[in-house]
């Protein structure tokens, strides 16, 4: 198929579970739609390596579900994954990332093979099946978070966790975004380490959260709440989480209000939820990562373009990347903000697809 | 301690040959412009002092630059890269020199940057747990200047003397990589050098900088897309409690067994080691650190964690040793003695002199439950061989280290043991596993890739080396088994004159 359509020059989208369609710069409509819907099998789980081998079509709550009989996990939980059938593909190509990021890092961080069709139609594959390899250059890595412009991946291996049968979180609120940051800040720096380590701030008030896994999570918990206390915060233990995470996830997606993801740093949250006051948004992050999720009410608005323009000013380096947002926004604001390497991006874009029919338009640059 | 020698074959000697008529004059102009760039002390070209880099830590391989270069900043790198580019001459970049796939053995014709004085920790940001270094500062050191309350966990043996610009080159492991991840999990940002001397920055000290993760790609590129020039790393708390535990078994088996219980129970070890009957008698020679010499392998597993994980899962991790028939059971009872039982485990290939005068460190990657027929197959080579075969495991991670003992003084065993090395090697990607897990390709292992890899795989690599690299200025004759040129993209098709000459093909 992605031979037939580089020699007639025809553009390519690849489209998993269609849960991140408006992610990107706005791009014609491409003449071919390749879904990986029919890809859609676990075709390893090999339970003693802690590796499975997944087609990029398989939703990953089947994964997930699949691998929780063994008491294990890939350790990526983005929004949508559990309920709204986002492929283990699509959340590779967008790297998108949930919670668990805090302890076991994104999807690049858990790839550890990748086998993708090249834009000539050519099979490549990169990595391997082990936990750990140094043959070869890490092409899975370049691949993952690509938006589908280098290729179509077709086949991953990721590396599993053990999933914790009990967990607790410690939750601290205050209106008071300083209070709530050195909270943050004396978890994400206490020898405790939680599995995930988020904030969400709205209207005025907000909480940090710290979940424990693992063998003795309740002990683990009660030390963190105790710091919490201590940096002025209301707090509450909460052992049936699961709702608890799965609203985390969901503020970092939104239907029709623009998000805009902030790369910070863990130690300006403060400043990062100052700067979400002052254009109306809300807020969710992962405290220690210094990531964070706005989101800006209004629409397609006008006043929405000038509130990321006054985000990006206001938080200017950090990087902020606009998500799902209506057509309108998209057209009027460059979603990716600033691209690092911009030349060197695009000779890598040119090798691998020189003909430019993988998603044309989509990354960065308009690549 | 007696400097363990390592093993020559056929294709070192020829390197070891080539070198007597390798002292070739480079351009004049080209050395000039270095010592324009460094000043004249930094640019060597003398033959004795040439010698210091000929090799890396994989000792067989030989070759002199023709020119050494020891840059002071990272313009001064620039301006060297570009002058190189100008007069199309390969360079090579260098740090310690610790690597064992001969990934910073120089170009014969080329010209060697020796990092060295690039050795400054610009930035200390523990707020926001980073740290920002030039290239040859010591893995160690980045731990001792984020300590006592942070560490930096990758932990190669060699980390003493092993720089992060190397680490980052090889996308170095160490023992605690099972569960803390590797060097390329550290990085967040580099300031790099292309071939065409182009600076660009990526990444930083924040995540998720927008456009494809270019900083994941250099991690683990030996070299071959460019030198780093800065580096931003993430460092993590220490945790509040560790607990390193012993158990000796009678056979390796036994102790493989006891890991894949380990694993199967959801228990994550910080680290989890096995050495053999061999590997114990060496490092107990030198470091005296109390194992017993008549069982047939350890395991050292630590935990690291709150003091009730740590207590819990010991308690797990004891029963499932005798579960697996333990002959006895050691737990460190302070830092010192944990210590000490680290410091055999770090020293088991140095102390490999005290039992064979010669040896051969192989590196390979198995999935770990292919642990037992692996070693059947080990025992058989080496029987099939007559050289005894050390092993020494990152068990959690399937990472093995056989080491191949000889005597390099009696005719041919050189040979016959790197091509036992080479077999073992073999056996472990026939089990779905790598030809390396932290050592790398470079030179040694590049013949090995076309056993990994197919055409396509290689033709996908390659078109990542020309996007960073058209001209394959950068550490070139590493990695890629044959080579190949880049040709232009986009554009019309043109001869390459290596090409006309039948010497190189196009992708």
């Amino acid at each position: 198929m992605m031979r037939s359509a580089s020699a007639r020059q025809q553009s390519v989208r690849i489209r998993g579970g269609g849960t991140k369609l408006s992610w990107g710069r706005p791009t014609d409509l491409p003449d071919i739609e390749v879904s990986t819907e029919g890809l859609d099998q676990i075709v390893e789980h090999n339970e003693g390596d802690l590796t499975a081998v997944l087609q990029a079509g398989t939703p990953l709550a089947r994964v997930q579900e699949a691998l929780a009989e063994a008491d294990q996990m890939v350790a990526l939980d983005p929004p949508l994954g559990e309920t709204g059938g986002a492929t283990i593909g699509g959340v590779v190509s967008t790297a998108d990332s949930g919670p668990l990021r805090h302890r076991y890092g994104a999807a690049r961080d858990v790839i550890l093979g990748i086998t993708v069709v090249l834009s000539d139609g050519k099979i490549a594959k990169a990595g391997g099946k082990v936990i750990k390899n140094v043959a070869g250059y890490d092409l899975a890595k370049l691949f993952t978070g690509s938006y589908g412009t280098l290729g179509l991946i077709v086949e991953v291996v990721m590396r599993l966790h053990p999933r914790s049968r009990e967990t607790m979180t410690a939750v601290g609120g205050s209106d008071d975004p300083r209070a709530l940051g050195d909270a943050a800040s004396v978890v994400a720096h206490s020898p405790f380490g939680p599995e995930c380590l988020d904030v969400w701030w709205a209207e005025g008030q907000g909480e940090v959260l710290a979940r424990f896994g693992g063998a003795a999570p309740e002990a683990a918990a009660k030390e963190v709440a105790k710091l919490m206390e201590r940096a002025g915060l209301e707090t509450r233990m909460v052992a049936d989480d699961d709702a608890l995470w799965e609203r985390q996830r969901a503020r970092q997606r939104s239907s029709d209000d623009p998000i805009v993801r902030v790369s910070g740093l863990a130690a300006e949250l403060p400043r990062v939820v100052r700067s979400a006051e002052e254009v109306g948004a809300s807020l969710v992050g992962r405290a220690g990562l210094g990531l964070a999720w706005l989101t800006l009410a209004g629409g397609d608005g006008r006043e929405v373009v000038s509130g990321i323009e006054k985000l990006r000013r206001s938080l200017h380096p950090f990087p902020c990347v606009v998500f799902d947002a209506p057509q309108a926004v998209r057209e009027k604001v460059d979603v990716w903000g600033e691209a690092q390497a911009l030349s060197l991006t695009r000779r890598v874009k040119a090798r691998f697809d020189p003909d430019g029919i993988c998603n044309p338009g989509i990354f960065v640059g308009g690549i | 301690m007696p400097a363990p020698i390592t093993a020559t074959s056929d294709r070192c000697l020829a390197l070891v040959e080539r070198r007597v008529a390798s002292f070739v004059v480079i351009d004049a102009g080209l050395v000039e412009r270095l010592r324009a760039i460094s000043g004249h002390t930094h640019v060597l070209t003398d033959e004795h002092e040439l010698r210091t880099y000929e090799s890396d830590g994989l000792r067989h391989y030989r070759s002199p630059p023709a020119v050494a270069v020891l840059p002071g900043s990272t313009e001064e790198v620039r301006d060297i890269v570009r002058a190189c580019h100008e007069a199309k001459v390969p360079w090579v970049a260098r740090g310690a020199g610790t690597g064992l796939s001969g990934g910073a053995i120089p170009v014969e014709d080329g010209v060697l940057i020796v990092l060295t004085r690039l050795n400054r920790i610009l930035e200390v940001d523990l707020d926001n747990q980073r740290v920002v270094v030039e290239p040859c500062v010591t893995n160690t050191a980045i731990s001792k200047a984020v300590g006592p309350t942070h560490f930096y966990p990758p932990d190669p043996s060699s980390q003493i003397v092993s720089t992060i610009g190397g680490n980052v080159a090889e996308n170095s492991g160490g023992l605690h990589c099972f569960k803390y991840g590797f060097t390329t999990n550290y990085v967040t940002g580099l300031e790099i050098v292309l071939s065409d001397g182009e600076v660009v920055t990526v990444g930083g000290k924040e995540l998720d900088h927008p456009g494809y993760d270019l900083v994941g790609v250099f991690v683990g590129s030996e070299g071959t897309l460019g030198v780093a020039t800065k580096v931003t790393l993430r460092v993590t708390p220490e945790a509040a409690a560790h607990q390193t535990m012993v158990g000796y078994f009678d056979s390796i088996e036994q102790a493989g067994r006891a890991v894949t219980d380990i694993v199967g129970a959801g228990i994550v070890p910080a680290a989890i080691e096995i050495m053999d009957k061999l590997t114990i008698e060496a490092t107990e020679h030198w470091t005296h650190a109390g194992y017993p010499l008549d069982v047939g392998a350890a395991l050292i597993v630590e935990l690291d964690g709150s003091e009730a994980e740590c207590e819990a899962r010991s308690a797990d991790v004891m029963a499932i040793y005798e579960r697996n028939g333990t002959t006895s059971t050691r737990v460190a009872q302070d830092d010192d003695e944990r210590a000490l039982i680290w410091k055999a485990r770090k020293a088991a290939f140095a102390a490999m002199g005290y039992v064979s005068p010669y040896y051969y460190v192989q590196d390979g990657v198995i999935p770990r439950t292919r642990l037992a027929e692996i070693l059947e197959q080990i025992d058989g080579l080496s029987e099939e061989y007559g050289f005894k075969v050390a092993n020494v495991f990152h068990a959690g991670d399937g990472n093995l280290h056989p080491l191949v003992c000889f005597d390099a003084r009696n005719p041919g065993e050189s040979e016959r043991a790197e091509e036992l090395a080479g077999r073992i090697v073999l056996a472990c990607v026939e089990a779905g596993g790598s030809i390396t897990g932290e050592h790398g390709v470079g030179l040694d292992k590049k013949h090995l890739m076309t056993d990994m890899f197919s055409e396509h795989d290689l033709a996908a690599f390659q078109r990542l080396r020309c996007a960073f690299d058209p001209d394959q200025l950068a550490n070139p004759g590493k990695v890629m088994p044959t080579p190949r040129l880049c040709g232009e993209v986009p554009g019309p098709y043109r001869k390459h004159p290596l090409e006309q000459a039948g010497v190189a093909e196009r992708l």
